[in-house]
């Protein structure tokens, strides 16, 4: 564990409303981390739809999810902010300085006399398929029980492995981890995938020779040892026959899906997983916790991008008069301020 | 037209549909526990139902896309649909639905 990180704003999310955060605080002179649960930026436009195209982002009569999320980084660049990916924030705690401490599950901590959290719908976390009981089976050590992501291939080297799923995910793990395993089953609902075409064909080879099983079939109960460890799993197939089947290890893929998540335990204010702000500074009902996008709600909230971006516009004038308590702030426009041009990098 | 809808406690609920509004926007909007994370473009398959009664088959088949997104959804069933893809009309009057597990 690295020692806590100081700065001005500590941003819950890098989606299109956190990014653009760094982009008004910055203008103030507000440094900003960011912190997501996602390997990359762009939230719900990158994760969801990045090729989907958006219509109502004003100045851009079409732009897709990714587009959008590259000219948001592109705009945010000089203000050079530090991104911690792949991290849930996992506590919020009030130092006896008034200033706050987000921790995050991979150790980080970052101290910041605000937070924003621009969380979106919650963090995205691995849809579990509703079996029963499958909580039991997660987190039952490597190569056994249940697991929604591959992280050390070795560890399910000689192990009976069962995918399900029919995504690239499903179908990419069960053409690597085929030639280690002792053996490999994929069962989908459909006889098809709407996976990389070249994936399916190399699924197709394997299931040939044999070293793929494929079934037309889901996973409709599991089994467990005496020490708690899975046995098997009850499989039905499109005609309803269910049969037994012996692994060592379970591994859905079916993407992703929000959840609020540890935003739940922070002690704020929640209304219908959303957090009430006032909309003069958006604010939550906890001093330095500013909620901006999705995840806030106030009379006529409208979720959309644009609505996201005002919010953090106002949300950055309230932070700066939190971190600089002590200085005025000068409200200029960027088409004529060389002051913020400098910032920008964009004087002559 | 009405939307005959039973949530994940078995609970029926009647809801009025509106002609040229996707059956997801109807049931979100009656409070229904609807995630529709995408917001209704494909994109998700969080919106899933199953179409009950018969119903399935006088639907209009699902598009491939659909098909496709339908593999990202969970305990998929024969008639398994997203609801984001279905549009109100009179033929509709009536349509049995039930949310999918989450």
């Amino acid at each position: 564990m690295s020692a806590p990180v100081e700065t001005d704003v500590a941003i819950v999310g890098a989606g299109p409303i956190g990014l653009f955060a760094v982009f008004e605080l910055g203008l103030l002179d507000l440094k900003a981390h960011l912190v997501d649960i996602l390997d990359r930026p762009g939230g719900q436009c990158t994760e969801l739809y990045p090729e989907k195209p958006i219509y109502d982002i004003p100045g851009l009569p079409i732009v897709t999810g990714q587009e959008l999320t590259n000219r948001l980084l592109d705009q945010v660049k000089p203000f050079h902010p530090s991104f911690h990916f792949g991290e849930m924030v996992a506590g919020l705690e009030k130092l006896p300085d008034g200033k706050w401490k987000l921790k995050t599950d991979a150790g980080t901590e970052i101290i910041a006399p605000v937070v924003v959290i621009a969380a979106g719908g919650g963090s995205f976390v691995p849809k579990r398929p509703p079996v029963p009981g499958i909580e039991s089976f997660e987190n039952k050590g490597h190569g056994v029980g249940v697991h929604y992501a591959v992280r050390k291939m070795d560890t399910f080297r000689g192990k009976n492995i069962l995918i399900a799923g029919g995504g690239d995910s499903a179908l990419d793990w069960a053409i690597n981890l085929a030639p280690i395993a002792k053996s490999l089953t994929l069962v989908h609902h459909r006889d098809g995938f709407r996976a990389a075409q070249h994936s399916v064909n190399q699924m197709r080879e394997l299931e040939k020779s044999g070293k793929v099983k494929f079934h037309v079939a889901s996973v409709k109960a599991l089994h467990g040892k005496d020490d708690g460890h899975l046995s098997g799993v009850t499989l039905a197939g499109a005609d309803k026959s269910e049969w037994h089947h012996e692994t060592d290890a379970f591994l859905p893929f079916f993407g992703l899906t929000i959840k609020l998540g540890p935003i739940a335990e922070f002690g704020l204010n929640l209304n219908e997983n959303l957090i009430p702000v006032d909309t003069a500074k958006f604010e939550s009902s906890t001093p330095g916790i500013f909620a901006i996008g999705d995840i806030n709600s106030y009379p006529g909230k409208l979720k959309l991008i644009l609505s996201g971006f005002h919010e953090a516009a106002l949300m950055a004038q309230a932070a700066f008069h939190i971190c600089k308590p002590n200085e005025k702030l000068r409200f200029q426009y960027t088409t004529s301020s060389s002051n913020l041009q400098k910032k920008l990098g964009v004087t002559a | 037209m009405k939307i005959v809808a039973t949530d994940r406690n078995g609970k029926e609920h009647s809801v009025e549909g509106r002609d040229g509004w996707t059956v997801m926007e109807i049931l979100r909007d009656a409070g229904l526990p609807i995630a529709a994370e995408c917001g209704g473009a494909c994109a998700c398959a969080t919106c899933h139902v199953y179409v009950t009664d018969g119903w399935y088959e006088k639907l209009t088949p699902p598009s491939d896309a659909e098909i496709d997104m339908l593999d990202m959804a969970l305990a998929v069933e024969p008639t398994s649909r997203l609801s984001c893809q279905l549009v109100c009309a009179d033929g509709l009057d009536g349509i049995k639905v039930t949310v999918a597990p989450e």
